[in-house]
């Protein structure tokens, strides 16, 4: 095949690209350049933005014998990523930039740019693995009359990655089935990072010792309160506990996320001395709302914009009337098991626009289309995070967490 | 591998084989700033390549400096000349062409910015060319309180030709010195620093088929400017640090080859990518009509393409080309030349092929063969960037 190797300048991309290229396939590299101003040197942790990184992913390219281009997607990123996450959080709800780029920009502008100029697939350092499997084999629960039919054409199946540590198979199901149909993740069945680290070192790669990146990587220090200051303005107003008094202020409602421990700096202690979390974001009333970790669990949730990989839970929700899974809502978090229900009032989702539905500003309850019921209580679910669906290590669908009604 | 067709000489030309020659052959045994013979002889070489660029550019050897190459010339000009003249009095406005060279637009922000003043920009009409009414009305005004014009001979982008010898009449009369980046246009246009008019005039080396790490400003003797780094106080006190005597011999060899050489047979070997041009609807030339621009160099838009992409299809197929001007990273970004020009989006599309000294016939057929087929992709390729209509433009590729 043609592939498109995507470096970002890390270790994983590289290793990935060099796989991929060892398979046997024809594989060009590219870096993107995701911002306009972008700043000379790494800062931080920040592992894909600035001229350095593009260096050190051309400097990769280079040993691996790959030819390497630098694309502009700056412009895309602004609008499909950075706005978003402004918009979502102004909305109150707590974006994903990582769930975005990879959706909006690696496995939709990326992909189809390289598909038109001729590429067969795209190669990304992502751990997680792909293959094409028969309908449904793997999944007798979601074996249906449709779809286990001899002669069905075979379906991409997306699963975790043998590392279950640096599994990323959580930012990945948003692409959708098509998206992922074109994409190579040679990482998937690596032991650990420790391994794709000595791989790299191996083939004498320059970036086998350069830290992971954890932070946002637009958030040039890191300050993203202060970024969303930046960009949103303050609007300074007040943080209530759950009997409604004032027990702080804030700069502005958005920039908070549901489970929020530290940053609060509340003037006075709760009554009964224990910690007190973020559980509600009001930015029609400008108000943050604080409460005792037990006003955070929740029994279940709504989701709005699901997107599935595999026929099966549709059609497991449309007869049975509900799907038995395991969901996941935080992209380091444990996979709990949830039974996923239709909503009896639920607009049902626009075919034509899978998984295109923004963040925010939408997220009204008319929007939400499923109901996930936890079989145990669950701390911190975030609206505007992702919800991914898993049976065992297989994923099967994403969706974003609704505001609460 | 095929090795690659090289269609991007105003980049850099490959090297002459008698500048290499030159090179490895110049007598320089020691510092041509030292007391002894060795000395003397690293001396000679060195101001024998000062009279030989002199001669070749209508200057007198004294009027020679040379750089690390054509942005530290303008830098030395732009910066120097500035901040030599705010005294005795202030001359706060610097003048310079809105599609010059980020060389001097970057100089000259620089130079306002250390010394005080403003920059301003000469705008340009639809074809790149340098409004002279408004330098006219500007010295008019402003003529005692102007530091500097900096205005380009040729454009890097597009091979427009600008005015500068009306620019520098003008000047003249308000005593306010000129400086012209001279890097496109050395061998390829008639060049004579003394009746020019000019007070300064910046010239690269690898322009023409010299090394890289050395150029010159060409500079009026009875100018005063200040230098950008003090030092050993070497080339008229104004470049300190040892003078590169081989690469100055590099340079004279490439220089006087490039002087040898008939430019019209540039634009004759682009003979097929003009009618390509001039035939294809979705191509659109930015460049001054073939005779009337810089020999040797075309830009066009590719409508509905980016020349990104362009490129690099281009690139995969074994052609080197460039997009507007190649940015740090290797992001193509859309020209400020093109968009002073009032091309709009359209700045996006374009691509700039540039020929020289080792260029053929098959090179210019190889790329006029290859190029409808890429501006084909290059488009499905734009239509495709497309977050709205992703999907439905790959569909219609389903069958590849």
């Amino acid at each position: 095949m043609r592939v498109l190797a995507a470096l970002s300048g890390g270790v994983d991309s590289a290793v990935a690209a060099a796989r991929a290229a060892e398979a046997g396939h024809d594989v060009t590299a590219v870096h993107m350049a995701l911002m306009r101003n972008r700043a000379q040197t790494r800062q931080g942790a920040r592992g894909c933005c600035s001229i350095e990184d593009a260096s050190d992913a051309r400097r990769s390219a280079d040993i691996l014998g790959l030819d390497f281009y630098v694309w502009d997607l700056s412009v895309e990123f602004e609008d499909l990523v950075v706005r978003d996450f402004l918009d979502t959080y102004a909305a109150g709800s707590t974006p994903n930039p990582c769930v975005r780029c990879n959706q909006f920009i690696k496995f939709r502008v990326l992909a189809e740019r390289a598909r038109a100029l001729g590429f067969d697939a795209i190669a990304t350092g992502h751990y997680a693995r792909l293959t094409l499997e028969p309908p449904d084999s793997a999944s007798p629960n979601l074996a249906s009359p449709d779809s286990a039919r001899p002669g069905a054409p075979h379906e991409v199946v997306l699963r975790r990655a043998i590392d279950r540590a640096k599994d990323q198979s959580y930012v990945l199901a948003a692409a959708g089935p098509q998206a992922l149909a074109r994409c190579v993740f040679p990482l998937g069945e690596a032991p650990s990072k420790q391994a794709v680290r000595a791989e790299a070192a191996k083939r004498g790669l320059p970036v086998s010792a350069k830290p992971d990146s954890y932070d946002i990587c637009f958030v040039a220090d890191g300050d993203t309160q202060g970024f969303l200051r930046a960009r949103l303005g303050a609007r300074p107003g007040l943080i209530l506990d759950h009997t409604g008094a004032a027990v702080g202020r804030h700069a502005g409602a958005y920039g908070f996320t549901v489970g929020q421990r530290r940053g609060l700096a509340l003037g006075r202690p709760a009554a009964d001395g224990r910690p007190r979390y973020v559980t509600a974001i009001d930015t029609a009333a400008n108000v943050v709302r604080v409460g005792p970790a037990s006003a955070l669990s929740v029994d279940g949730f709504g989701v709005r914009a699901p997107l599935w990989l595999a026929p099966g839970p549709e059609q497991a929700i449309r007869s049975a009337g509900e799907w038995r899974c395991q969901v996941q809502v935080r992209a380091h978090g444990a996979a709990l098991p949830a039974v996923v229900r239709q909503l009896a009032d639920a607009v049902p989702p626009d075919p034509a626009q899978p998984g295109l539905g923004v963040g925010v500003g939408l997220g009204g309850r008319s929007e939400v289309a499923l109901e996930v019921a936890l079989e145990a209580p669950l701390r911190g679910v975030a609206p505007g995070q992702s919800a991914v669906f898993y049976d065992g290590d297989r994923v099967l669908g994403h969706a974003l967490i609704a505001p609460e009604a | 591998m095929k090795a690659d067709v090289y269609l991007d000489y105003a980049a850099g030309a490959p090297l002459r084989p008698a500048a290499l020659d030159a090179y490895a052959r110049a007598d320089v045994p020691g510092n041509p700033h030292a007391l002894h013979r060795p000395a003397r002889r690293a001396r000679r070489a060195l101001d024998e390549a000062r009279e030989v660029i002199a001669a070749a550019l209508g200057a007198d050897p004294a009027e020679v400096v040379f750089t690390s190459g054509g942005t530290e010339a303008d830098a030395l000009a732009v910066q120097g000349l500035h901040a030599a003249r705010q005294a005795p009095m202030p001359r706060p406005h610097l003048l310079v062409g809105a599609t010059e060279h980020h060389a001097v637009l970057d100089n000259a922000r620089l130079a306002v910015r250390r010394w005080g003043g403003t920059a301003l920009e000469i705008p340009v009409d639809k074809s790149g060319l340098a409004d002279v009414d408004f330098v006219a009305d500007h010295l008019r005004r402003h003529g005692a309180e102007t530091s500097l014009v900096s205005l380009m001979a040729a454009n890097n982008e597009t091979g427009a030709l600008q005015p500068v010898a009306a620019v520098a009449a003008l000047a003249r009369e308000h005593g306010v010195p000129v400086h012209s980046d001279w890097a496109q246009a050395v061998g390829k246009l008639a060049l004579d620093f003394k009746a020019s008019g000019l007070a300064a005039a910046s010239v690269s080396a690898h322009k023409l088929g010299g090394p890289v790490g050395i150029g010159a400003l060409v500079l009026g003797r009875r100018l005063v400017v200040e230098p950008l780094a003090g030092g050993g106080g070497q080339e008229r006190g104004l470049r300190s640090g040892t003078a590169d005597a081989r690469g100055a011999a590099a340079f004279a060899a490439a220089l006087r080859e490039a002087m040898a050489q008939d430019p019209s047979l540039l634009d004759a070997l682009l003979g097929p990518l003009d009618r390509l041009i001039a035939a294809r609807p979705e191509l659109a030339a930015v460049s001054p009509p073939p005779g009337e621009g810089l020999p040797g160099l075309r830009c066009f838009t590719v409508a509905g393409a980016s020349g990104e992409a362009l490129v690099y299809l281009l690139d995969q197929a074994g052609l080197a080309c460039s997009t507007g001007s190649a940015c740090t990273a290797g992001v193509a970004q859309a020209s400020h030349v093109l968009l002073a020009m009032g091309l709009g989006s359209a700045a996006s599309s374009a691509v700039r092929v540039s020929v020289g000294h080792a260029s053929t016939p098959d090179d210019v057929n190889a790329l006029v063969a290859a190029l409808p087929e890429a501006a084909q992709r290059a488009r499905a390729a734009k239509a495709a960037g497309g977050v709205g209509d992703a999907l439905a433009a790959g569909d219609t590729e389903g069958g590849r």
